[in-house]
């Protein structure tokens, strides 16, 4: 049954392919390969390797390795960084206070145009493309920590006044639990833009990896090869969304099922 | 064991608790019943320590509280938001024990043993969200058990269950207050359920709140739901603490105009 309706819902993707299939060899343009031929390249650029390798070619390694690298270490720094100091930021009026007016002008900067300056700071292209990605994701962590943490119920609190809860009981127990489901939604919201601007940070500061390959790609007036890389990053795009919304629902499964028996 | 006295609280000009005095001795369940938004959950909070209240003293066994006493638990009326659904009923009940120096398995006992008491043995492994609304109630109730307050403050406990078991719950109640012989402050609206459950039955004025009367309920120990509320003492007792409720005065013998 959820197969069906699953396989119902997929039918526009087929439709889309073949609609764009023939609409790309009709206008016959080097800008608009046809779907075949960019998965065909696809294919022979990073799925033709060894079987040992699970068929990736060296090439994919040096494409995605780096890459991947980059993404999730920038978002593993951003997520210790922005819950770290969303809670304290929650907890603390006064912290909250100081704080609040250079939050809001520091998540005000678009961090691509801070890459240049990255790379003059650090010299390095990798620290300043993991310092972008960090910068350009941590707000939504951040400030939905600092939201989820200020929004505790007031009942939950006063439990665990009542009950005697040390300071660490009291945070580990009912404040960050409470504040998860924000935190979790800012998390996916950081991922999905942590790609973004890893794709930008390595072509501003590129040295390998998906974003420099589609830069030299284009660059080359190799299409085929670019819209390889437009795929596969939308495909990646997706694939972590899934995977993280599959970790979710098994974190917050009290809270899924609290909202809908409530 | 709980003294209240000229118990004063105001919210900026707004008094609430206009001199309230209430005494309850060791083992006594006193139920406090009052028109809605009189100031019975402001008293509630004072004695517990959540609020610092403008004026008067309240002493839990002899000693002032000035701060969230030790040997106190509260039964909120909102279960919902005073379990932690992230959490089974078991731990719920057990996470409070910390505080009694209790090692891992002795709470986890101790939570059993509670819930037991409260007839949900079986539900130690279930989310609060599992449970209907009286399934709850029961387990904030064993929470406050296993904690083994000197005194237990009710809020409305029965205020948000259905008809059959909140009787369920207030048979619980009597029984388990009863049984550790714990000083009970129950604060409700409900006048019938105030003189079904109390030992003595304070009733509040409209707000500003301050004790119109205080009357003691001579029902004996055993109570039952249907043979009780047919006494002619409880029906008595009903009519008096209902006119006292609507603002009457405390002679029985007037009559309401009619």
């Amino acid at each position: 049954m959820n197969v069906i309706r699953a396989v119902g819902r997929l039918w526009l993707v087929p439709v889309t392919l073949v609609v764009w299939e023939i609409a790309t060899r009709a206008a016959e343009q080097p800008f608009f390969p046809p779907p075949s031929a960019t998965l065909a390249r696809m294919g022979e650029m990073w799925l033709s390797g060894p079987a040992a390798h699970l068929l990736l070619t060296e090439q994919a390694m040096d494409d995605f390795g780096p890459s991947l690298a980059r993404l999730f270490a920038g978002w593993t720094l951003a997520a210790v960084l922005g819950v770290t100091a969303g809670i304290a930021i929650g907890c603390s009026p006064r912290l909250s206070g100081y704080l609040d007016p250079l939050i809001h002008l520091g998540r005000a900067v678009p961090p691509p145009l801070l890459v240049p300056f990255f790379l003059a700071l650090l010299k390095l292209s990798t620290p300043a493309q993991l310092t972008t990605i960090v910068f350009g994701i941590i707000w939504p962590i951040l400030l939905n920590t600092v939201d989820g943490t200020r929004t505790v119920d007031r009942q939950h609190l006063e439990t665990a006044r009542i009950f005697g809860f040390s300071t660490v009981e009291r945070l580990t127990r009912v404040i960050i639990p409470a504040a998860m489901p924000k935190i979790f939604a800012g998390l996916r919201l950081a991922l999905s833009l942590a790609l973004i601007l890893l794709i930008i940070a390595e072509i501003l500061a590129g040295s390998g990896g998906l974003g420099y390959r589609l830069l030299t790609a284009q660059r080359s007036y190799l299409y085929t090869d670019m819209w390889g890389c437009l795929v596969v990053l939308g495909l990646l795009g997706y694939l972590l969304n899934s995977a993280f919304l599959l970790l979710e629902r098994r974190v917050l499964a009290w809270h899924t099922n609290a909202r809908q028996t409530t | 064991m709980l003294e209240i006295t000229d118990l004063v609280h105001s919210y900026g000009s707004h008094r609430v608790l206009d001199g309230v005095n209430i005494r309850a001795a060791e083992g006594e369940l006193v139920c406090v019943v009052g028109p809605s938004g009189c100031g019975k959950s402001t008293l509630l909070r004072s004695v517990a320590g959540l609020i610092r209240p403008t004026g008067g003293r309240v002493l839990i066994g002899g000693q002032p509280v000035d701060r969230i006493p030790d040997n106190l638990a509260v039964v909120f009326q909102d279960y919902s938001r005073s379990l932690y659904p992230w959490m089974t009923a078991a731990n719920n009940v057990a996470l409070p024990l910390r505080r009694r120096g209790l090692d891992r398995r002795r709470r986890r006992e101790a939570a059993i043993a509670a819930l037991d008491q409260v007839g949900l043995a079986d539900a130690a492994a279930k989310y609060p969200w599992e449970m209907s609304g009286g399934m709850q109630q029961r387990v904030s109730i064993a929470r406050a058990l296993a904690y083994r307050p000197s005194l237990l403050l009710m809020d409305e406990p029965f205020g948000s269950v259905d008809a059959q078991t909140r009787e369920d719950l207030e048979d619980l109640v009597l029984r388990v207050c009863a049984h550790h012989g714990m000083t009970t402050l129950l604060i409700t609206h409900d006048i019938d359920e105030s003189v079904y459950v109390g030992d003595r039955v304070i009733v509040l004025t409209r707000s500003p709140a301050r004790v119109a009367a205080d009357l003691p309920v001579d029902l004996g120990e055993s109570r039952d739901q249907i043979a009780t509320r047919q006494r002619d003492a409880f029906v008595r007792l009903r009519a008096e603490v209902g006119r006292l409720v609507r603002g009457g005065s405390p002679t029985s013998t007037v009559l309401e105009k009619k």
